[in-house]
């Protein structure tokens, strides 16, 4: 097996409180300067910016998995990954179908830009992407299990916007592949406090929306090659694949 | 007060729980974290929330909570309805936001 150092929650200037300097080109840069070999872009409720980084780590040694972080109906965070464009795109239209009509304030908020690789923008965001969609949380796992992707509740050990703290503790029936812990998230008295999550593979992240957090919390995924299903068998433990948390 | 009463002096839907109706409720509850609810609501309150989670039901019956107000026309989740259903707990509803639903209900029980 191989041992590949991984920060999977990063934002881009796409998300309204996202630094402008977070260009997709920028965070590739970055994560390969810090050792990271496999990024997570997750701006909230927005798929839009991980091709783009797919782009940027093109005959470069870093695995990009696109994604989004997403906010429940309950105002719980979750990560969600896709495998492929396709499925990335359906996604991304169920995002559009369940965000609400809810204007960004660009001067409250931050801007929400999408851009291309000659850095020109493409696109703005008018609607607010923090904004909670308008379905549960069992709703969202059951589009991202239709899809074949791969869902994490976020940073569960933080007290506002995370299943935990929303809903008390996570359904026992969710389907979920991993929990997210934050920087510095104590596990063990999450287990303690949480015994379902006894067994429960553990990630940690950055959650970054600076320059300077990229690649400051970090998991390790033993596994054979830097392929969307490596991935997800280490997340379930499965054949010898395992995620360390150092 | 009685659940059944509050029910009938606020015109508030019931969803389920019926038969559950005739406990005295002891004080309210208002929070949208399900978390804080399982940590500071008691025993025979009344919880008022804009959730509608299954967990709502799950919680209200690990503290034994008197019933649960859902506000802004909120509908239990069928998941959540199932749950309170087999855990005989009173679910119930009114158009009315936070603020005024929780002021109206200080003032009938305190």
């Amino acid at each position: 097996m191989n041992r590949y150092k991984a920060d999977l929650h990063t934002h881009t200037l796409l998300s309204p409180c996202g630094d402008l300097d977070m260009t997709p080109g920028d965070i590739i840069q970055i994560a390969l300067q810090r050792g990271i070999d496999i990024i997570g872009i997750t701006d909230h409720n927005s798929t839009l910016h991980g091709k783009l980084a797919e782009f940027y780590s093109r005959n470069r040694d870093i695995f990009v998995l696109c994604g989004a972080e997403v906010t429940s109906k309950e105002e719980a965070h979750c990560l969600a990954f896709f495998e492929n464009h396709t499925t990335l795109d359906l996604f991304q239209d169920y995002l559009n179908e369940h965000l609400p009509d809810i204007p960004n304030a660009p001067d409250f908020f931050g801007d929400q830009v999408q851009i291309d690789e000659n850095l020109d923008i493409v696109y703005e965001e008018t609607r607010l992407l923090t904004s909670a969609l308008d379905v549960t949380l069992e709703e969202i796992v059951k589009k991202v299990r239709e899809l074949n992707g791969i869902f994490i509740p976020a940073h569960i050990d933080k007290t506002k916007n995370s299943v935990i703290s929303q809903l008390g503790f996570i359904p026992f029936d969710l389907q979920y592949d991993a929990v997210e812990v934050s920087q510095h998230g104590d596990i063990e008295l999450l287990k303690k406090q949480h015994p379902y999550l006894k067994d429960k593979t553990f990630i940690r992240s950055s959650d970054a929306h600076f320059p300077d957090m990229i690649g400051k919390a970090t998991s390790i995924f033993e596994i054979e090659t830097r392929t969307f299903e490596e991935i997800r068998k280490a997340l379930h433990q499965q054949e010898g694949r395992k995620v360390i948390i150092e | 007060m009685t659940v059944r009463e509050l029910i009938k002096v606020m015109n508030l839907t019931i969803f389920c729980g019926e038969e559950n109706l005739d406990k005295e409720i002891k004080g309210g509850y208002a929070s949208d974290l399900l978390s804080d609810v399982m940590g500071f609501a008691k025993e025979g309150e009344v919880w008022i929330t804009l959730q509608t989670h299954k967990n709502v039901a799950a919680i209200a019956s690990l503290k034994e909570l008197a019933c649960v107000v859902l506000i802004k026309g909120g509908e239990p989740d069928a998941d959540t309805l199932q749950h309170a259903i087999d855990e005989q707990i009173p679910i119930l509803g009114t158009q009315e936001p936070a603020f005024e639903t929780i002021g109206r209900i200080y003032q009938l029980i305190s």
